[in-house]
């Protein structure tokens, strides 16, 4: 291999630098498990592998997210010639009992354990989640020794562009930011934009409010997201990558601004990689907390230091992307899957999932749920298998009444829907969305309206200010679904309620206004009759409701908008 | 985050002692210019910049944002057009404590609103607002990321997972009650070295 590091060298030191060890304790060190106490456990296991001089003998990681959140903190032990063992809710005391029965003696904790044939693990398919549990996220020795930056180096230094694209293409990788466009399809078009001023961007701005799956990529695999920027810049011939974060993931921020000072240390990043003239640089961008700037031309104005308000498409950012050269912008999932799906080829990658959505998805499944946490499925499996199996069926023997998908711009998916496969097209089909991977369960205590009204001011909140139909319409209907929740509504109102829906939808600019209405519309189309209980009979206060002005938005809405495009 | 700021106290602090500094001395012009030469002056970074303002002083004060006009060569309009659109930078200094409640998807489901309801009631401070004592901010988030533990808030960063109003009301007392405890320290420390000189 000429010019930068050997990474068999590099990846063969550092496993027989693992071997050396009996036992490897796996503490999941990401956020959620630190929020419920893990580091005290971690210092717990360590003092009593210090007591009882077993330094030699245990290796202690601090992994990213093991996934099943809700009964952190989690500790795997693995051993040599053993099954691996794995602990849930494991406080500093739990710690010291591990540590002294099974780390010192051999005797795994019986009542701690937790099969690894448990549902939540057993049903999951791992391809951007790999290396979660599994690595150190701040050693990039530990991410070469899984097979990292092969990928790279094989794409760089045996493959052409286009034979890359290709790969991406057969693999039938499609977006996971919410849109699901053809990965490969987008690569092409930067590829053939006549340019030297290419910049890929990596979208980590996560705003669906209740998901953190591309956090706990960023955060406990960070190399792996260059490694899926680099790839497609090789593709397309970008210069430049910009990783885009939201504000709120400092931790995210942290891990990566490491990787690249790691990446560039090994020549992974930096000029001339593997001996060739590509060369490729990433830098961050911060967000400041606003939903709209997940929209790429708003992403491209906030990292160019500008108000994140979108224009009008096309030209697509392929033609006229950040300080008016073409740029691509891809989610940090849809990234993360280009590793595996090189090193492990495309018809590996396209024989999970369906016909049209392959692949895996990873969600964030919250809500009313025995087990919550970050899980990676095959795409198709269907809502009750992740309901009742993995997430282990609604918590505290209520009954399961709908999910939500597509945070605020989708909607929800009802009881009678629960059989659906999670497909980009079936969920479509249901008036929800795919999404960024949000996946919250209601019981059936939640009233759906509350819902509605919840991401309406969501939605209102972050309307950036630019449109009309957006900024005034999502403010009228959340007065209206304010009227309706607070005993206030009539059915005159229900009516300018889906009227405004309709005018909002159909000639909002960016994509928020454009699907701002679907939790109303879906929570209408499936629950209909909780509206209706809440509705009051035309009475004196009607001439203070709110949305009096409905009719008048609508129409100077209509007349300002028409050649306005559907979501991404 | 307040790292930037909690060495630009301890800096004041010595200047301080060393005989009150004229306001050129003050620390947190050096942090900030430190900032601004890492960004070298380039004005598609002022959002990095601002967030290095909001750490170094806490909020983005009018004439804050008039140098950092000045220094990246842009017109004072659009700095704060820019400030003004995100929702993260304050124009008002926060409270000693924060408590911010997460108000995302996942813990709206699992009573978010209980929370904040329980610390409004709790120290009379309303949402997005400070006591009137400075004690105390009460903001709100949408989704920190940890919605496996349902609903959260973060006192002063740290998070409280699985919260309910009890347990949050107690943790941001607990939270109180140790800076004052740790004011009490300085004073008495303060004291003894006074005593001692
Ligand atoms: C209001 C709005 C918010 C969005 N937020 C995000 C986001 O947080 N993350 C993301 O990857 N895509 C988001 N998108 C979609 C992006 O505009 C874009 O389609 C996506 O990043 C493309 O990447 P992909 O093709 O890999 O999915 C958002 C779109 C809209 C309209
Ligand atoms: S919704 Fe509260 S942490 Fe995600």
């Amino acid at each position: 291999m000429s010019g930068g590091v050997d990474l068999f060298d590099l990846a063969q030191k550092e496993r027989e630098e693992q071997a050396v060890y009996r036992r490897t304790v796996l503490c999941c060190g990401s956020t959620a498990c630190l929020s419920g106490g893990a580091q005290a456990t971690q210092d717990a296991i360590r003092d009593v592998v210090a007591e009882k001089g077993l330094e030699q003998d245990v290796r202690l990681v601090a992994t990213g997210c093991m996934g099943l959140c809700s009964r952190g903190p989690l500790v795997k032990v693995r051993s040599r010639g053993e099954d691996d063992v794995l602990y849930a809710d494991v406080d500093a005391d739990a710690g010291r009992r591990i540590a002294e029965q099974h780390l010192a003696a051999g005797q795994p904790v019986e009542e701690r354990t937790l099969s690894l044939e448990h549902p939540f693990f057993a049903r999951q398919v791992r391809v951007v989640l790999e290396n979660m549990g599994e690595i150190d996220p701040n050693r990039i020795e530990d991410y070469i020794a899984h097979g990292g930056y092969r990928a790279l180096r094989d794409a760089v230094s045996t493959m052409t562009p286009a034979g890359v694209i290709d790969v991406v293409q057969r693999s039938g990788l499609r977006g996971r930011g919410g849109g699901g466009y053809p990965a490969g399809s987008k690569w092409k078009l930067l590829n053939e934009a006549k340019s030297d001023q290419k910049t890929v961007i990596a979208n980590g701005d996560e705003g669906d409010p209740g998901a953190y799956m591309d956090r706990t990529v960023m955060e406990d695999d960070p190399h792996r997201v260059l490694e899926g920027m680099a790839i497609a810049a090789y593709a397309t011939g970008a210069i430049k990558g910009y990783i885009y974060v939201r504000a709120e993931y400092p931790v995210a921020v942290r891990r990566l601004e490491q990787a690249i000072r790691q990446a560039k240390r090994h020549k992974l990043l930096g000029k001339n990689l593997f001996g060739t003239d590509f060369s490729f640089d990433v830098e961050i961008r911060i967000g400041a907390g606003a939903f709209v700037c997940g929209e790429e031309t708003a992403l491209m104005a906030s990292i160019m230091g500008q108000r994140g308000t979108p224009v009008l498409r096309p030209p697509y950012p392929t033609e006229r992307g950040l300080w008016g050269h073409p740029s691509m912008i891809n989610n940090v999932e849809t990234l993360a899957n280009v590793p595996t799906i090189m090193r492990r080829g495309a018809d590996w990658f396209a024989n999970i999932g369906t016909e049209t959505s392959r692949g895996t998805k990873v969600f964030a499944l919250a809500g009313k749920l025995e087990n919550t946490g970050l899980i990676e499925v095959p795409m198709g499996i269907t809502l009750r298998e992740i309901i009742e199996e993995i997430g282990g069926g609604v918590a505290g023997a209520k009954a399961f009444k709908a999910a939500q998908t597509g945070g605020p711009s989708g909607g929800c998916i009802p009881l009678k829907h629960i059989d659906t496969p999670m497909d980009y097209d079936s969920l479509l089909a249901l008036g929800s969305i795919m999404g960024s991977g949000g996946l919250i369960v209601m019981d059936e205590d939640v009233a759906m309206p509350d819902v509605a009204r919840f991401f309406m001011r969501f939605c209102m909140d972050e309307s950036c200010g630019k449109c009309l139909p957006c900024r005034a319409g999502t403010y009228e209907m959340y007065e209206l679904l304010d009227a309706l929740v607070t005993g206030r509504g009539t059915a005159a109102t229900l009516v300018r309620l889906e009227t405004l829906c309709e005018v909002v939808r159909t000639n909002s600019l960016c994509g928020l206004g454009q699907t701002a209405p679907n939790p109303v519309l879906s929570t209408l189309h499936y629950f209909r009759p909780e509206y209706e209980a809440l509705l009051v009979p035309d009475g004196a206060h009607l001439a203070g409701l709110p949305g009096a002005h409905v009719a008048a938005a609508a129409e100077s809405a209509s007349a300002f908008a028409d050649g306005s495009e559907r979501s991404a | 985050m307040s790292a930037l700021r909690a060495a630009a106290g301890a800096a004041s602090g010595t200047a301080g002692a060393a005989g009150g500094p004229p306001p050129a001395d003050d620390p947190r012009v050096a942090l900030l210019t430190t900032q601004l030469k890492k960004v070298r002056y380039r004005a598609d970074a002022l959002i990095d910049v601002l967030h290095a303002v909001q750490d170094i002083y806490g909020y983005l004060s009018p004439e804050v944002l008039t140098t950092v006009a000045d220094a990246l060569q842009l017109p004072p309009s659009r700095v704060l057009g820019v400030a003004t659109f995100y929702h993260l930078f304050s124009f008002e200094a926060r409270g000693d404590h924060t408590c911010t409640v997460c108000t995302g998807t996942a813990c709206f489901v699992k009573g978010a609103d209980a929370l904040m309801a329980g610390v409004t009631e709790a120290y009379g401070v309303a949402q997005g607002a400070t006591r009137e004592d400075g004690s105390l901010s009460l903001l709100e988030a949408r989704c920190i990321g940890s919605c496996g533990l349902a609903p959260v808030a973060l006192i002063d960063g740290a998070v409280v997972a699985k919260a309910t109003p009890d347990a949050l009301i107690a943790a941001i007392r607990t939270a109180m009650e140790a800076s004052e405890s740790a004011e009490d320290a300085v004073r008495e420390a303060a004291a003894g070295e006074g005593g001692a000189a």
